[in-house]
């Protein structure tokens, strides 16, 4: 188990290593001057060629790549000779727009991303997972048909749709929920784990009703093809209750794929939910990198690709283990 | 459980019925499944009886409806599609009509079941030790330590090396004929009554095939409990089994004590399976198949089942064979479905 563990760690660290330089050089290669964009409109070519100076952008790629990775294990000075600031660890680079440490503006921006993705997560396992189960256990039943019609209607609803409709619905005409605010990014706050789920509660219904769906699909495969295993056959001629066989012996059988779903799910939406975000204004990291992205402002839009990539495969990482925690043949390889 | 026996008989009953009501009797048990091309008669009518002690063999070929009549009898068609009907008197206790709820109380307590294949039958996710000692707590008022020690305690006596050891491993670390001794293990950790074996030995190689028949009939002599063996091999009745059913498109073609159904056969179905073994002495280095298919169970022939693949169904005379089905016929313990007289079968078994 612990070699597992180490080689799994091993890789990630590669994983990460790669994604950045993969990042770094894709923008590079990108149309945008981020020395004009960052020395604004109506600009002398002398003024752009300093700004370029300033940014560390006259530099060799690979010299400016390892000064950036360089930052993320300490401190690093950072701007003209003559006019450099010091970059605090982990130094991610200064926005061209602020001129603020990068690092700040993704710790400004994590608490509402995540606010977000827990709740929706939570949500949908439960109503995704729960609702699968279901059809599967009445297949073929009204019920099963409710289920299944309703999780293909909502996997065809984009986010635009359901995330308007929710606030015309819920903010506008019955006015039972307040339009989301930027004052709360946690349960922990002054205003209370209450305020906190009636602001973010329309963007997890949101999020809900699209992956749901999936889950209750998935789900509901599985589960009908576990439940015709010669284990369950097995477990129910030994007389076990209906409830053990059910739970302990098919769905932990069958709830492996749902697990492998969530992790990758996860990750993305930790890495933020730019059209969720964006729609029901929450400042999170997806809300952030659009308008970086807009701006031409790469530090920013670096260093939450990167971040959002490491999400993504700390999650793989997470569902192998958890794979192993479930599966015992798993952990001979 | 034999008081339960005992206070489930009506107070009224006559003793001697009580003494001569066999242990489980299954009178024109009938399973039919409804499905979207029509209706799938998978079992037609079988009556047989066992008493306690006894081995009785069911053979046929795939689809003749064997592991449906086991799994009928265990209920493990209640919740399903299935249509049961007929009966089976177990106990004084018809498994046709009982809830599932009762019948969960006779599963693994009073009938065990053995399956096939030992590695898709047990869970990949437990320890071998934890699947029997949750068979044992299902029905035993025990601690998990008890549970524990009684598991270990069986492991040992299906002849698992190290039991102690053994008990926490999960089924992918044994070999198949131990995984197969577990799930015996695991079927007579609450020592049933009735013991029902569909195909034991079939995903097992033939040294070990031996090994578990010889640990099954065992166990069996210990217990004194009676046994259904369900196989297609009939090697394997012949070594174990004291009576033969033979199973044709859902029906019993034949059935009686193994030394007739082996040296007095009546059916030519059973010709044909005992024909179709390959023997070592044999002249021709071909084998000998029975010609044809089973017929579909979708749309049974109106007149005999395997009129259609028998090659003597013009002997009977007036084709009859083709429009009329014939009825189990007993004499002295020996039953056939047949048209054909004892003495046509004489001359058409001497004749080969």
């Amino acid at each position: 188990m612990m070699t597992f563990i180490l080689r799994r760690t091993g890789s990630l660290v590669l994983l990460l290593a790669a994604v950045s330089f993969i990042t770094f050089t894709l923008f590079q290669l990108g149309p945008s001057d981020p020395a004009a964009a960052a020395c604004g409109q109506e600009c002398t070519p002398e003024r752009v060629a300093e700004a370029r100076v300033a940014l560390g952008m006259d530099q060799p790629f690979l010299v400016q790549y390892f000064d950036y990775i360089r930052g993320l294990f300490s401190s690093r000075m950072i701007g003209a000779p003559g006019a450099q600031t010091l970059c605090e660890w982990p130094c991610l680079g200064k926005s061209f727009q602020t001129n603020e440490n990068v690092a700040d503006i993704i710790g400004r921006s994590l608490p509402y991303t995540f606010s977000m993705a827990i709740g929706a997560l939570v949500l949908w396992t439960i109503t995704g997972v729960g609702l699968g189960l279901m059809a599967a256990l009445r297949k073929g039943s009204p019920v099963d048909k409710f289920i299944v019609g309703a999780a293909s209607v909502g996997v065809s609803l984009p986010i635009p749709v359901t995330g308007l409709f929710l606030l015309l619905l819920f903010v506008n005409q019955l006015h039972l929920l307040p339009f989301t605010t930027n004052e709360i990014n946690s349960p922990f706050g002054p205003q209370g784990p209450g305020a906190w789920v009636a602001n973010y509660l329309l963007p997890w219904i949101a999020l809900a009703v699209l992956f749901s769906a999936s889950y209750i699909r998935v789900t509901r495969t599985n589960m009908i093809e576990t439940f015709g295993e010669d284990f369950i056959r097995t477990a129910r001629a030994k007389g076990l209750a209906p409830r053990t066989v059910t739970f302990k012996h098919g769905v932990r059988a069958g709830i492996t794929p749902v697990v492998t779903m969530l992790g990758m799910d996860i990750g993305l939406l930790l890495g933020g939910a730019v059209l969720t975000e964006q729609i029901f204004s929450v400042p999170g990291l997806g809300f952030t990198a659009v308008h970086a992205a807009i701006s031409g402002d790469l530090p920013v839009t670096m260093a939450i690709t990167m971040l959002a990539a490491f999400f993504v495969i700390v999650a793989n990482v997470v569902v192998d283990l958890a794979y192993a925690a479930i599966d015992p043949r798993v952990r001979l390889q | 459980m034999t008081h339960v026996h005992i206070a489930t008989q009506p107070a009224g009953a006559p003793a001697s019925a009580t003494a001569t009501a066999p242990f489980l009797e299954v009178r024109d048990l009938t399973v039919k499944f409804p499905t979207d091309d029509g209706v799938v008669s998978a079992v037609n009518g079988m009556d047989f009886a066992l008493e306690r002690g006894q081995t009785l063999g069911i053979v046929g070929e795939s689809g003749s409806g064997k592991s449906v009549t086991s799994q009928a009898l265990m209920g493990l068609l209640k919740g399903t599609s299935a249509q049961v009907s007929g009966q089976a008197m177990f106990q004084g206790k018809d498994l046709v009509t009982l809830p599932e709820s009762a019948m969960r109380q006779l599963r693994g307590r009073n009938i065990g079941m053995i399956f096939q294949d030992p590695l898709s039958a047990l869970h990949p996710f437990y320890t071998v030790g934890h699947q029997i000692a949750e068979a044992y707590l299902v029905h035993n008022k025990a601690s998990k330590k008890q549970a524990r020690a009684a598991a270990v305690d069986m492991l040992g006596r299906v002849g698992i090396p190290s039991p102690e050891q053994r008990y926490d491993e999960y089924p992918h670390h044994f070999s198949g004929g131990m995984r197969q001794r577990a799930m015996i293990a695991m079927a007579l950790i609450c020592e049933p009554e009735l013991l029902i074996a569909d195909e034991p030995t079939t995903a097992l190689d033939v040294t070990v095939q031996a090994q578990i028949l010889d640990l099954m009939s065992e166990l069996q002599e210990e217990s004194n409990s009676a046994l259904i063996l369900i196989t297609h091999d009939l090697g394997v009745v012949a070594e174990v089994c004291d009576n033969v059913l033979v199973m044709y498109g859902g029906q019993c073609v034949e059935s009686g004590p193994v030394d007739e159904i082996f040296y007095d056969t009546q059916h030519p179905y059973t010709l044909g399976l005992l024909n179709s073994m390959p023997t070592l002495n044999s002249s021709s280095s071909r084998l000998n198949p029975i010609p044809g298919q089973p017929p579909s169970l979708l749309d049974l022939p109106k007149g005999c089942i395997f009129s259609a693949r028998c090659q003597y169904a013009e002997l009977a005379g007036d084709g009859v064979c083709a429009s009329q089905r014939p009825e189990l016929r007993v004499e002295d313990g020996h039953g056939k479905r047949c048209h054909l007289s004892g003495p046509q079968i004489i001359t058409i078994r001497n004749s080969r």
